[in-house]
């Protein structure tokens, strides 16, 4: 190689360098977008959250009664028998006390931490629940197997969603 | 290493254009409870392993393999994705039987493709970011780039081309599960519109939604559950570098179909695949890939295949039939599960079950599926209703 090669000499690369066009990136954003086929089972039980009802499914062979509704049953691969619906109520299964919102980015000061947690609904097969948000309780109060009840969106802001449900408050 | 590899159970869903009735997960469990029932009502407890193959990128979900068991009632159960055509997850369940790791697989692939508002952007993010992107090109221009150097290297014709199409979609209308059967001529074809010259808009398989599961047994336990047992006699793939501007034969020529086939000839103890192999289902994503397809996997000499094509010898009649289920160009694609449509075909036809579009005395079948564009990877595998 005849023409002398320029090195940086140990000093690391900084934000400054990339943003300047010193450093070459080639960038691009994703672009698609997809709408998924909710099939009977899961149309069904988001059709019911609007209604402002939870539905789940029942397998006769296992005994269990599945939510959220599945048109089979995973465990025995047969159809599922039926559907029933089930109440709004439930015992806190896990949950934890989150600072960051999805992006990663820390919440406010003063701004509460979200709540999610896995609710078991009373009338579905134990072990079996819903993923939601508590509200209304302060987070140092919340219990394991404490009781719970969904609030709903009023009826005209309801869209077929699960955040037709606010979130879940001790009862 | 001797274990023989059977497949003995074959169930399919879908196969229309939209299936916006049905979730993923329900077309799946029809294909599997298909398939088991087919495999002597098989209950999957009784499965050892599930081998699915899947792009998390047309499905929109990170780590789409996740999403596998329950739809195939493998909860609880060994189950991995291949990110290939569904016949590269074929091969993975085989080498689990031939390990002796494994003596009942399951494996599966499907197409919601119907789900994806623009499959051009997900096939663009295939291209190389820095070097292919910013021409802005819609992805098929890779298609037109193939076909002209085709064409030019071997002085195959368009109208040879466009007879692939003809061929296929004719076939297509005695088959029940194609959805693009017609009935057109050459001239349709060539004066349809032009989508990346010389490639036209009817050269090019339409997009369709569906599911397929198989079963696959070692020897001893194949005849347990299924008395037509078809055998995997060989099988293999090949990919050329993904640098469009450099592939090792350049883009006329489908160098990953002839290292594929190699590999499943070598297996199978086939020295001269002309004659050897009773008829095909070959990738045809594009009219020209099946041409090119066919003189890559030496079922016909370079050059030839577009003149045997005219002579008939393509034709469900002729002495090679290729793509007798009407391809992709007549069934439709399914994307990374076209392979296990090509293979059920072979399945349906080895065991005598296809119907109007039965084929008399076949033995031994191959099937090649490719990755579509831009990708340079193809598989290979070859079948017989003979042990």
């Amino acid at each position: 190689m005849q023409e002398k090669v320029h090195v940086s000499g140990g000093t690391a690369l900084s934000e400054q360098d990339v943003h300047s066009g010193e450093i070459f990136m080639t960038e691009d954003s994703l672009d698609c977008a997809f709408a998924w086929d909710t099939g009977v089972a899961i149309n069904r039980y988001l059709t019911e959250l609007k209604n402002g009802r939870i539905i789940a499914t029942e397998c006769r062979h296992c005994n269990r009664i599945m939510l959220p509704p599945r048109l089979f049953c995973e465990l025995c691969f047969k159809p599922s028998s039926g559907w029933v619906y089930i109440n709004d109520t439930g015992v806190v299964n896990t949950f934890s006390i989150c600072h960051v919102h999805w992006d990663a980015s820390r919440i406010k000061e003063g701004e509460k931490p979200y709540l999610p947690a896995v609710i078991e609904i009373d009338g579905a097969s134990a072990g079996m629940g819903i993923m939601q948000l508590l509200g209304e309780v302060e987070p140092e109060k919340i219990k394991f197997g404490m009781k719970v009840k969904a609030v709903w969106k009023p009826e005209n802001e309801r869209t077929g969603s699960i955040t037709d449900i606010k979130y879940f408050k001790p009862i | 290493m001797s274990k023989r590899v059977a497949i003995v159970g074959i169930g399919y869903s879908g196969f229309r254009t939209t299936s916006a009735d049905l979730s993923y997960r329900e077309m799946i469990f029809e294909a599997a409870t298909k398939c088991y029932e087919d495999a002597g009502g098989i209950h999957p407890q009784s499965i050892d392993s599930f081998v699915a193959s899947a792009e998390d990128f047309m499905e929109g979900i990170s780590i789409a393999d996740e999403y596998v068991p329950d739809q195939l009632g493998a909860v609880l159960k060994p189950v991995q994705t291949i990110a290939g055509d569904s016949i590269q997850g074929l091969a993975s369940a085989v080498m689990q039987i031939k390990t002796g790791q494994q003596s009942i697989v399951a494996t599966s692939a499907f197409s919601k493709v119907s789900n994806l508002s623009h499959y051009e952007h997900v096939a663009a993010y295939a291209t190389d970011p820095a070097y292919i992107r910013p021409l802005n090109e819609h992805p098929y221009f890779i298609a037109g780039l193939e076909m002209n150097r085709y064409l030019y290297e071997t002085g195959t014709t368009r109208e040879q081309c466009a007879t692939v199409v003809v061929k296929n979609k004719y076939n297509a209308l005695a088959n029940p599960s194609a959805v693009y059967g017609a009935k057109i001529t050459i001239d349709d074809v060539i004066g349809g519109p032009l989508l990346s010259a010389p490639l036209g808009v009817l050269d090019v398989s339409g997009h369709l939604d569906g599911a397929i599961v198989l079963l696959l047994a070692s020897e001893d336990k194949a005849r347990e559950l299924n008395d037509k047992p078809i055998w995997i006699k060989g099988i293999g793939w090949a990919t050329d570098t993904p640098n469009l501007d450099s592939r090792i034969e350049g883009l006329g020529t489908a160098v990953y179909a002839k290292l594929a086939a190699e590999k499943a000839y070598a297996m199978a103890g086939i020295t001269t695949p002309g004659n050897e192999i009773d008829f095909a289902e070959v990738d045809d994503t594009f009219s020209y890939k099946e041409l090119q397809h066919l003189e890559a996997l030496r079922l016909c000499g370079p050059g030839e295949a577009g003149k045997l094509l005219e002579l008939g010898c393509f034709a469900a009649t002729g002495d090679l039939p290729v793509n007798v289920s009407g391809g992709s160009l007549g069934v439709g694609y399914l994307h990374e599960a076209n392979g296990l449509q090509r293979v059920l075909e072979l399945v349906l036809q080895l065991r005598g079950e296809a119907g109007k579009r039965q084929l008399s005395g076949v033995e031994t079948g191959l099937a090649f599926a490719w990755r579509g564009v831009p990708t340079a990877t193809g598989a290979a595998v070859i079948l017989s209703n003979r042990p």
